[in-house]
């Protein structure tokens, strides 16, 4: 395994081009989520020219969908999604939105490979079916747009201490 | 004739839901702890670390071992010497999942339209079910609620009859690599062979509820699932597909009679968080 590294998010450019494909992260700080729902709504938003309900620049999206929180905690089981499925979506948000980072699990497209190293993003895989144990990491969550879509809505989630690993870094390398 | 209540198989379903969410099997239990050690990339052995605490945390404090609680998988076995008071088995199994979804916290995950509106059904329903008349007096459910990202790699083939075993393990094995990260391995392997097209695909998802790591009792076949594992984990895909020699804990096949023409085959994936329940009534 190569470096453990603390991070803090949201990540800048050049915390970002620093990262290598094997790096072990532990994350803390603020991210959002989004699947595919939201994303599909999202690049609808941006045809038309509309505002998003988020600002996505210097951000990170977690693909995931959690469970409902059970009573007297912040939220369900929450572990990653397939993202490949958002492959059609997330090069358009790396590229207009300045999307600086994405979590989730499984291999990515080229197209989000060269988006990410022409813009500066990463892509991490959090550990696909450990749901129980990504919630302990989960300290805030927040639901902040498209309520309707239930658990694809996009929440503002503050993390801590969230073991990721990079999967793909802004240099074109890939552990896959 | 016995008679069994409507809302008793209700009950005994919305109880399954939320047991079969959190609990991992003893046998996939002992699967991982087994992989754990035969692992031996570093970063596979940490994530085989994860799994096994993951299902700690969710059985000591009743979260899902996975956010995707997947869809209502049932198999059903009705005696034929039982029936319900009132309602059929297809209404008391969607009620059941319908609470146990809504009372153990668990994510609704079913869309009403596949193709247009997509809208979330909110319920969890409807169920898929498996129904099978047997002789008896009891019925025997078991729920494998099945995750999108596992299911969503399932493939299906109608092989010529001359591409025979060889042409088996290339397409399974294909398959399973072509996966790659995407269905959480390490993956338990469903095949099934034979019968025709939609019965494979039933045999391979049936194919999944055996105990992991049990081979089949046909011994031609057992050694074809000793293969297709070996080699699945000589690719090295390995744990979430990060790299390793764990790609999958154990390939099951499941076979039927088939048409002199055909010889389907297809494959169902299981993550490892392979969730199963069962109960009699
Ligand atoms: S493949 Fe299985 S373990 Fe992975 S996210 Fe889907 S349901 Fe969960």
């Amino acid at each position: 395994m190569s470096e453990v590294k603390n991070l803090t998010a949201p990540l800048s450019e050049a915390d970002v081009r620093d990262l290598h494909a094997g790096d072990i992260i532990i994350l803390s700080g603020t991210i959002y989520t989004g699947r595919d729902a939201a994303h599909k709504r999202l690049c609808s938003l941006l045809d038309e020219n509309r505002e998003l309900p988020v600002d996505l620049d210097g951000q990170m999206i977690y693909f995931v969908g959690p469970c409902p929180a059970p009573p007297g905690r912040v939220i369900g089981s929450a572990g990653p999604t397939t993202s490949g499925r958002m492959d059609a979506y997330s090069p358009r948000l790396i590229k207009e939105c300045r999307l600086r980072g994405m979590i989730g699990k499984g291999d990515r497209n080229q197209a989000v490979k060269d988006a990410m190293r022409e813009y500066g993003a990463v892509y991490f895989a959090a550990t696909g079916g450990a749901g129980a144990l990504i919630a302990k990491s989960i300290v805030n969550a927040e639901v902040v747009a498209f309520d309707d879509l239930g658990p694809e809505a996009i929440y503002r989630l503050e993390v801590k201490e969230l073991p990721l690993v990079v999967a793909i870094d802004s240099h074109g390398k890939t552990l896959y | 004739m016995r008679t069994v209540p409507f809302d008793d198989v209700v009950q005994t379903v919305r109880a399954m839901c939320g047991k079969a969410a959190c609990l991992l099997p003893p046998d996939v239990l002992e699967a991982l702890k087994k992989g754990s050690l035969t692992e031996s990339s570093a970063l596979g052995k940490a994530f085989f670390q994860q799994y096994l605490e993951n299902a700690s945390i969710a059985e000591n404090e009743n979260m899902p071992l996975c956010q995707d609680t997947g869809f209502a998988v049932y198999f059903v076995e009705m005696g034929t010497g039982v029936k319900l008071d009132s309602g059929t088995i297809e209404e008391a199994l969607n009620e059941g999942t319908r609470l146990g979804y809504k009372d153990f916290y668990l994510r609704k995950s079913i869309v009403a339209d596949p193709l247009f509106d997509r809208k979330n059904t909110t319920t969890n329903t409807p169920c898929i079910l498996h129904l099978q008349s047997v002789p008896g007096d009891k019925i025997k459910i078991t729920l494998a609620p099945k995750g999108g990202g596992s299911e969503n790699m399932s493939a299906l083939k109608m092989l010529k009859p001359s591409e025979g075993r060889d042409g088996v393990v290339k397409f399974v094995v294909d398959s399973v690599v072509n996966a790659g990260g995407n269905p959480c391995p390490p993956t338990v392997i469903g095949v099934g062979i034979g019968g025709t097209m939609e019965h494979a695909a039933y045999l391979a998802k049936k194919a999944l509820l055996r105990p992991v790591g049990t081979p089949s009792t046909d011994p031609r076949y057992a050694e074809l699932e000793a293969e297709i594992l070996e080699k699945v984990n000589a690719s090295g895909v390995g744990p979430q597909g990060l790299g390793g020699n764990v790609t999958s804990l154990s390939c099951h096949i499941e076979f039927f009679p088939c048409h002199l023409a055909s010889l389907p085959v297809a494959v169902n994936l299981n993550c490892h968080a392979a969730r199963h329940a069962e109960v009699e009534i």
